[in-house]
């Protein structure tokens, strides 16, 4: 790989250190990957919501739709289904997606629409300065919480699977080689899939000594099997200090959500005019 | 008899609504005009419920309070309709049901039993009562029943008979030479009007009065290859429909005010991403929940409004079903000819209402292509040009990478800050407007009625039509119809105006929207004549209010 250039003439803004990184240069190599083996670049969409992760839509070369805060899932999946040829690939940040824009997340997860969903999930509010998300920690103090939250974060791989994803997974952006295996798995799933990744924020909650030493890959892991997949999104709570597994922990091929009308020729004015006759 | 209206009523849930549509489609096999208006409260069974079927030789958008002939299915609707009926008016009775000190009583309730049919089936009795009692053949009735009613359609027929037979005639309605025509909802008009722009996909959220548009393009989606989504909320729904404009499909969205409120941010992006999207605003009375079922005409200074930031848009309010088709289907070729949103102000009366559809008054309407690109140099998704329109191309093109983007962005589609060029992208956006301005130019945006050499004026918008234009020609008064409302076309308005001394607005909102519209552009509203009851002018009503 190496010979697709998907660099635009956008001048990055991200922090030094910044987990986004990681998660631009693997999505990079592995749509580069993908294009290489013959999969046509033009075919691909990326989306973005609003906040720093969303600026990963101006720095990647191919065609890209910068939506609102929390709007990610719904243009993806709209995408898709206008043209189900697209390889449609949703980037969102854990405030603006588990946030914002959750209830969008959790029926395109029980549609099964055929779209790929990546959260940057740093647990904090980084472009509005350093409040508190979904997935922050009890006790996180933020500029909006400057006591510290008196509420627990939700665990959105459990959320996931039980709207109905067809396809979990989590990666940090400490593990890049990881995060391309997920990422190509991700996006080749048929239906809905997510991909949680624990990005980094270096400015304003910086985890990186903390996941590092908890972060284990899942081995011997059964994706098929609810049950399993259930007992090991549980494990970690996105609270608790236990072991954090990585990888993919639930995958089933399911029927995928479509618009059940093939295109095909009509005369509209013609079949206008049935309708009305049909009144008279 | 050649002038009348038909009222029947009954309980939520008693199967009015579709027994007002035969009775239309019956009247208009002799060759009526009709206008059908229906009124029911927000329940699913339950609560009284009517319909208004007005017949006449000319075309009408408006109903009469006052009733020729009531069909009584339960006792409120004799009690509820005392002041509609006159001496003259006929009445027609459950008579193991109801209790009425005239007319003609049908044992519609033994009758059912004897028969053992359905409950529903009264409706099929009455009607053939009613048939018998204005002189109405069996055969136009056994012709109409064999097109609407799928179920059960002889036993219908039997009930519908024996309603028939034993009812006696009682006046004969004259059979007209004009042509029959077919009787649709304003919904329906709407529907097919954005099937002839080009429909591809219609994303709604359930919402009366647009329900009524997700429902029939969901019925006939597989007939024309419609995408219909019915998502999990109204945020979803335009962002939805933004995927698909960004994807090439032609799209529209259905809601009412409170629906609408959720798509602001969206239609704020649609403007700013130049992704077209033709919305379809069905007003109804508010603030917030209102009433639900009933109608009203409150949202113009809303739809003009709507969305954070200075953008073009383009806002049409149709009057009746010919102009919702021709509207619907012309808003959806400017949408994308411009790159813009497209408003269409609808309402309960409008949408539920049916008229009798007359395709000859509508004036051509041409599918335009937006402006594509011609593939030179590199594609550039917001291509600076004069008149701020740039070229299109869909994913997947070959040649083209296309970057849409809700912040400020420069022509590629990248996002910027930068100041010469944050002015130099707004200026591109907002020029459209004038030539969108001067292409409606062509259009009949402004529309004069009645008497058009008086010095007093009628001004109204929307589905006003009916009752302002029927009463301004009673009256020998000119009336003026603005469609358009932005970009304005005043050149057109203060054409229509000439002459004019006097003005009276109508409107059904507690305000005067238009009146206070008009005045930004120095025209004063001599005097406002507002309801906002949740029910519409009937035309008697607006005649004595004048």
């Amino acid at each position: 790989m190496g010979n697709v250039n998907l660099a635009t003439y956008a001048k990055n803004t991200w922090c030094p250190g910044c987990g986004n990184f990681a998660i631009l240069n693997s999505i990079k190599a592995v749509l580069g990957v993908l294009i290489e083996e013959g999969f046509p670049k033009e075919k691909i969409v990326i989306v973005s919501g609003i906040g720093c992760h969303a600026k990963i839509a101006d720095y990647i070369n191919v065609n890209s739709f910068y939506s609102l805060h929390g709007r990610v899932v719904p243009v993806c999946e709209a995408i898709k289904l206008a043209n189900p040829d697209l390889k449609v690939i949703g980037f969102a940040g854990d405030g603006d997606t588990y946030g914002e824009g959750l209830e969008h997340l959790i029926f395109a997860a029980k549609r099964n629409v055929d779209i790929n969903i990546i959260i940057h999930n740093n647990r904090v509010y980084g472009l509005t300065t350093g409040q508190y998300t979904p997935t922050s920690p009890l006790g996180f103090k933020g500029r909006s919480t400057p006591k510290g939250t008196t509420e627990y974060p939700i665990n959105p791989l459990e959320l996931m699977l039980s709207s109905g994803a067809s396809f979990i997974s989590r990666g940090t952006s400490h593990g890049m080689e990881l995060l391309k295996k997920i990422f190509k798995e991700a996006i080749m799933h048929k239906g809905f899939s997510l991909v949680d990744v624990l990005q980094v924020c270096v400015t304003y909650y910086n985890m990186y000594e903390y996941y590092d030493k908890r972060v284990y890959e899942l081995e011997g892991h059964d994706p098929a099997e609810y049950n399993k997949a259930l007992a090991k999104i549980r494990e970690w709570d996105y609270n608790n200090d236990s072991k954090i597994a990585l990888g993919v922990f639930y995958k089933k091929e399911r029927p995928v959500f479509e618009c059940a009308f093939k295109d095909k020729k009509i005369d509209a004015d013609a079949k206008i005019k049935e309708l009305l006759n049909d009144r008279a | 008899m050649n002038n009348f209206s038909i009222l029947i009523a009954g309980k939520a849930g008693d199967g009015i609504d579709k027994s007002s549509s035969v009775i239309g489609h019956i009247l208009s096999q002799l060759g009526y005009r009709i206008y059908i208006y229906r009124d029911y409260p927000s329940v699913i069974r339950g609560g009284h419920t009517f319909s208004i079927v007005r017949c006449s030789p000319d075309k009408i958008a408006t109903h009469l309070n006052t009733i020729d002939i009531l069909l009584a299915l339960n006792q409120d609707s004799i009690d509820l309709h005392k002041s509609r009926v006159n001496d003259k008016s006929l009445v027609i009775y459950d008579s193991t049901s109801v209790k009425s000190d005239r007319g003609i009583g049908i044992p519609i309730g033994a009758i059912i039993k004897e028969l053992e049919a359905l409950d529903l089936m009264r409706n099929s009795c009455i009607i053939g009562a009613m048939c018998k009692a204005i002189g109405i053949e069996k055969d136009t009735l056994e012709k109409v029943f064999r097109k609407d009613i799928s179920k059960e359609i002889e036993l219908n027929l039997k009930t519908a008979f024996r309603g028939f037979d034993d009812a006696k005639e009682f006046t004969k309605v004259e059979k007209l030479k004009h042509k029959i025509l077919p009787v649709v909802t304003g919904s329906e008009a709407i529907s097919l009007g954005l099937i002839k722009g080009g429909l591809k996909a219609y994303i709604s959220y359930p919402m009366t009065p647009s329900s009524g548009i997700l429902h029939y393009l969901a019925g006939i989606a597989e007939d024309f290859s419609l995408k219909v989504i019915h998502p999990e909320n109204e945020i979803g729904v335009m962002l939805m429909a933004l995927g698909f404009s960004y994807a090439g499909d032609r799209v529209a969205v259905g809601t009412s005010g409170g629906g609408f409120c959720l798509m602001t941010e969206g239609l704020s992006f649609s403007a700013m991403a130049e992704l077209p999207v033709v919305i379809l605003l069905g007003q109804r009375p508010g603030p917030s929940t209102g009433l639900p079922t009933y109608t009203c005409q409150s949202e113009l200074n809303f739809a003009l409004s709507a969305g954070h930031g200075e953008f073009t848009r383009f806002i049409a309010a149709p009057g009746d079903a010919e102009e919702a088709y021709y509207w619907s289907a012309m808003s959806m070729n400017l949408a994308w000819k411009y790159q813009v949103p497209a408003i269409i102000l609808c309402d309960k009366t409008l949408n539920e209402g049916a008229y009798s559809f007359d395709e000859d008054l509508i004036r051509e309407i041409k599918y335009q292509e937006p402006l594509l690109w011609g593939r030179v140099g590199e594609y550039k998704r917001y291509q600076n040009t004069e008149n701020g329109i740039s070229p299109l191309v869909f994913p997947s093109d070959k040649e083209a990478i296309i970057k849409v983007n809700s912040y400020e962005h420069d022509e590629f589609g990248v996002t910027t800050e930068d100041q010469n060029l944050t002015i130099t992208m707004q200026d591109k956006r907002l020029r459209k407007s004038k030539y969108l301005l001067e292409e409606l130019e062509q259009y009949e945006t402004v529309k004069v009625y009645g008497k058009k050499d008086a010095s007093t004026a009628i001004l109204f918008w929307g589905s006003n039509k009916g009752p302002c234009v029927e009463v301004g020609e009673k009256l020998g008064l000119k009336v003026i119809q603005p469609i358009v409302f932005s970009p304005f076309p005043l050149k057109q308005f203060k054409e229509a105006l000439k002459g004019v001394k006097k003005i009276i607005c109508v409107e059904n909102n507690a305000t005067g929207q238009l009146a206070d519209f008009v005045k930004f552009y120095g025209i004063n509203v001599d005097k406002r004549i507002l309801k906002y009851d949740g029910r519409p002018f009937s035309l008697d009503e607006l005649e004595q209010k004048l």
